[in-house]
């Protein structure tokens, strides 16, 4: 169960995206992937992507524009 | 069977190979297959070191245009279209090269870059590809 980071601070469309996609295909099932970005689409459209992968989001936070999302593999 | 998206790549344009390397990239991020298919100026962008030679499509200028736009691109942080290719094809794309587009062009496989394509094909290529496929554009 390990823990996967992948920072896309300053990424713009669609590497956050992609970002997420690799980390997701590089985990074992049972790790969290943490990204953290900034984009503002990336944070509504990461999820939609965990979605549609049908994997869990386990949850959103924002501050200070700073947003993180964790996904369960 | 994952969803597919099928796009042909029929322009040389810089702008328009930006669109198409995105919206695959997203398809693929998106858990979807991709298949692009590069004809006519489009498949010039498969050229050893081509993949950057394109125009703007519109206010290119002699190449003025382009060079201002790759400046606001980069101030932006907007990923090189080598980025774009090669996590294309780290997600798995895949690029189909027009054999016709080739002979026309008077193209060889070794004029292209050849470690970007999957397959050489023609249209029945494409059409068996794009049949099943729940998105397809022609940029």
């Amino acid at each position: 169960m390990a823990e996967i980071h992948v920072d896309v601070r300053g990424e713009t469309c669609p590497v956050p995206l992609v970002e997420m996609r690799k980390a997701v295909k590089k985990a074992q099932p049972g790790d969290v992937i943490e990204i953290i970005g900034n984009n503002a689409a990336s944070k509504k459209e990461i999820p939609m992507a965990a979605d549609a992968l049908t994997l869990k989001v386990e949850s959103i936070d924002e501050t200070d524009g700073i947003w993180k999302i964790r996904i369960l593999k | 069977m994952a969803e597919k998206t099928t796009i042909i790549v029929q322009s040389g344009d810089m702008d328009k190979l930006y669109s198409a390397l995105i919206v695959s990239n997203g398809s693929l991020a998106m858990g979807m297959e991709v298949s692009l298919y590069f004809t006519f100026w489009g498949l010039l962008r498969l050229q050893k070191g081509g993949l950057n030679k394109g125009p703007l499509s519109k206010m290119n200028f002699g190449g003025l245009g382009k060079k201002m736009m790759l400046g606001r691109m980069k101030k932006n942080n907007v990923a090189s279209l080598e980025r774009l290719m090669s996590d294309f094809k780290e997600l798995g794309g895949k690029v189909i090269a027009c054999e016709m587009t080739m002979d026309i062009m008077g193209l060889t496989r070794a004029d292209l870059q050849e470690e970007y394509i999957d397959e050489y094909g023609a249209v029945g290529t494409y059409v068996q590809e794009a049949r099943n496929s729940a998105i397809t554009l022609f940029i």
